[in-house]
């Protein structure tokens, strides 16, 4: 079975298409613009098709991230996958963006995920192992988190831009801080993940963003005298 | 006529969710989801709450619209999308959702203007539109007068508001007078109660060296609220019913008045008005009237077809069908300040998604008013 992969939760537009009966990625396209979300969704999916000699309707499992993420680049791939699915009668399949982060590390013990949240905070989450979450993800202030987490190795742009704060390195065994450790999301690591669940029977996340804050907005208390006074 | 185009069209430039399918001239679905209850403790749309109801919305909308039309969307001749202008995460709900549906059906995409497609909308109630056109949109977003000479090519603005959109003094005043939001239904309910001439409100930009068609509201939301807090700090009550009705009546004098003089000087034989405020029942009664007077044509959809929904996307979608425009790429941006000099954004002319081209610049045009001020990526 075909699985169309896309993520757009972090300030990578990432779209991969995965073949379970070969367990192999057949085309991926990776793209970080965090400003031009909806622009290149669409055009990736289709060079990912393309490339693969494939069309949408041969895909059997349409697999979205569902963030956490900024929320304006998140609901692009949403309503992109949620479409396509009701175009053409596709199940759509919700994953934690942060699990695809983890899943691509391939880290065997414990770790934290961080991605850029703005407004200086990290949307994050625990983790046993490359497949295990601990608890549900959040978003803090890199200073307001638990010593416990800081503590922890952290990969993703998160660990990245606090490096302050993040403070312990995924060392390799000498020591110094792994390069090929994850910092973007990625569609064809998504995609691995799903299918692993899928041939497990595993649950998946309903299509629905996990936005994680309330909008801003203020009631306004009266509207403003005119009169000079 | 079953070779019409068979068009679906999309709309989420500010708190509807808009899905409305036509075949030609002719309205098959108009399916709406709005989140104006979420909005109206807060006084006004807040974009990140419209976007988030926006993508709740979206496929339940699309669904409900193909029910209602009994079509099965394998038959479309196209999908259309407004581009913009109106809230740029709102505006992106829509766009994402129109290219996938589009892209899935193997369908043509036509990414198009929200003030266009007001205009074109009238054409699923009186038929063709009259070429050239003259349109007066009024609503909470936009006042303003277009020329239309070919609503899928050729819009032209001769005027528009130079501060608080109509809708918008309406929402204020009834804040005012504490009759919550949305304003103008409510104060049009009162104004019918109420004496028109009670009160002098001011008619701004109507002096003889103004912008003969440009629109001025914020000075006469100033003038209304100072005389409501003359009366109250005299302890007097306020004759919201007068208030409202003159008010109104200041308000739809300036919009006739200037659109009727734009056709007289454009020799514009038909007059279109479309927008939210053009569902107020003076506003109608008046240019009714004055259109007769004036020997003009008057075009006003019914009250559902004038706030914003998802047939005037499908409406003006049809037409450029029809007229073979050069469907959108695949890489079509939504376009919160999108001018309405450009009807409908064209691709590079393959057909969408083959020839994959670069950003269209900004532009800094009128737009909606954002409560939040803030940007698309804040
Ligand atoms: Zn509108």
């Amino acid at each position: 079975m075909l699985l169309l992969a896309l993520d757009t939760a972090t300030p990578a537009v990432t779209v991969a298409l995965y073949d379970t009966d070969g367990d192999r990625v057949l085309a991926a396209a990776d793209q970080v613009d965090a400003r031009r979300h909806g622009e290149l969704l669409l055009p990736s999916v289709d060079r990912v098709l393309r490339e693969a000699g494939r069309s949408l309707d041969e895909v059997g499992r349409l697999i979205v991230g569902v963030g956490p993420g900024p929320y304006t680049g998140l609901r692009v791939g949403l309503a992109t996958a949620e479409a396509f699915g009701a175009a053409l009668g596709t199940p759509v399949l919700g994953l934690c963006s942060l699990d695809g982060i983890a899943y691509a590390s391939g880290l065997e013990s414990p770790f934290v995920v961080a991605t850029d949240a703005r407004r200086k905070e990290v949307y994050w989450a625990r983790y046993a192992d490359a497949r295990t979450r601990l608890g549900d993800p959040a978003v803090d202030r890199p200073e307001d988190l638990p010593e416990d987490v800081v503590s922890m190795p952290a990969i993703g742009a998160g660990a990245r831009l606090y490096e302050g704060t993040f403070t312990a390195p995924c060392a390799a065994d000498g020591g110094e801080r792994r390069a090929d450790l994850p910092v973007d999301q990625s569609a064809a690591a998504l995609a691995c993940l799903a299918a692993q669940k899928l041939a497990k029977g595993e649950d998946f996340l309903p299509p629905r963003p996990l936005y994680l804050r309330r909008p801003d907005a203020r009631v306004p208390t009266n509207y403003k005298v005119v009169t000079p006074k | 006529m079953a070779d019409e185009p068979l068009v679906l069209g999309i709309e989420t430039s500010c708190d509807e969710t808009g899905v409305g399918i036509v075949r030609g001239h002719t309205l098959l679905a108009d399916a709406i989801a709005s989140s104006v209850d979420e909005h109206a403790r807060f006084g006004g749309v807040v974009p990140e709450v419209a976007s988030r109801a926006h993508l709740e919305a979206m496929v339940p909308t699309i669904e409900r619209a193909l029910s209602e039309a009994r079509i099965s969307a394998r038959d479309l001749d196209g999908v259309a999308v407004t581009a913009g202008p109106g809230l740029a995460g709102a505006l992106l709900v829509g766009v994402s959702a129109a290219k996938a549906y589009a892209y899935a059906l193997g369908k043509p995409l036509y990414g198009v203007n929200h003030l266009a497609s007001h205009i074109c909308v009238d054409q699923l109630e009186h038929g063709a539109l009259p070429e050239p056109t003259m349109a007066l949109l009024v609503s909470g977003g936009h006042s303003s007068l277009l020329l239309a000479p070919d609503i899928t090519a050729d819009v032209r603005p001769l005027g528009s508001t130079i501060d608080d959109a109509a809708g918008e003094a309406f929402d204020k005043v009834a804040r005012v007078l504490n009759l919550g939001f949305p304003g103008g239904p409510v104060i049009d309910r009162y104004a019918r109660e109420g004496d028109p001439q009670a009160i002098a409100f001011p008619r701004g930009l109507t002096g003889p060296r103004d912008a003969p068609y440009d629109f001025s509201f914020s000075g006469l939301k100033t003038a209304v609220a100072r005389w409501i807090e003359a009366k109250r700090n005299a302890g007097e009550e306020v004759p919201v019913r007068d208030v409202s009705a003159s008010f109104q009546e200041a308000v739809t004098d300036v919009l006739t008045r200037k659109a009727i003089r734009a056709c007289k000087d454009e020799g514009v034989d038909h007059l279109m008005i479309g927008g939210g405020v053009a569902a107020n029942s003076r506003l109608r009664s008046m240019a009714e009237e004055r259109c007769a007077d004036a020997g003009i044509t008057l075009r006003v959809p019914r009250p559902k077809l004038c706030t914003d929904n998802g047939a005037m996307v499908a409406a003006l979608g049809a037409e450029m069908v029809a007229r073979r425009r050069a469907p959108s790429d695949w890489d079509l941006p939504a376009d919160s300040s999108l001018p309405v000099t450009e009807p409908h954004v064209p691709g590079s002319g393959g057909p969408a998604g083959e020839h994959v081209h670069g950003h269209a610049p900004g532009h800094s045009h009128d737009h909606v008013h954002e409560l939040s001020g803030k940007n698309l990526y804040s």
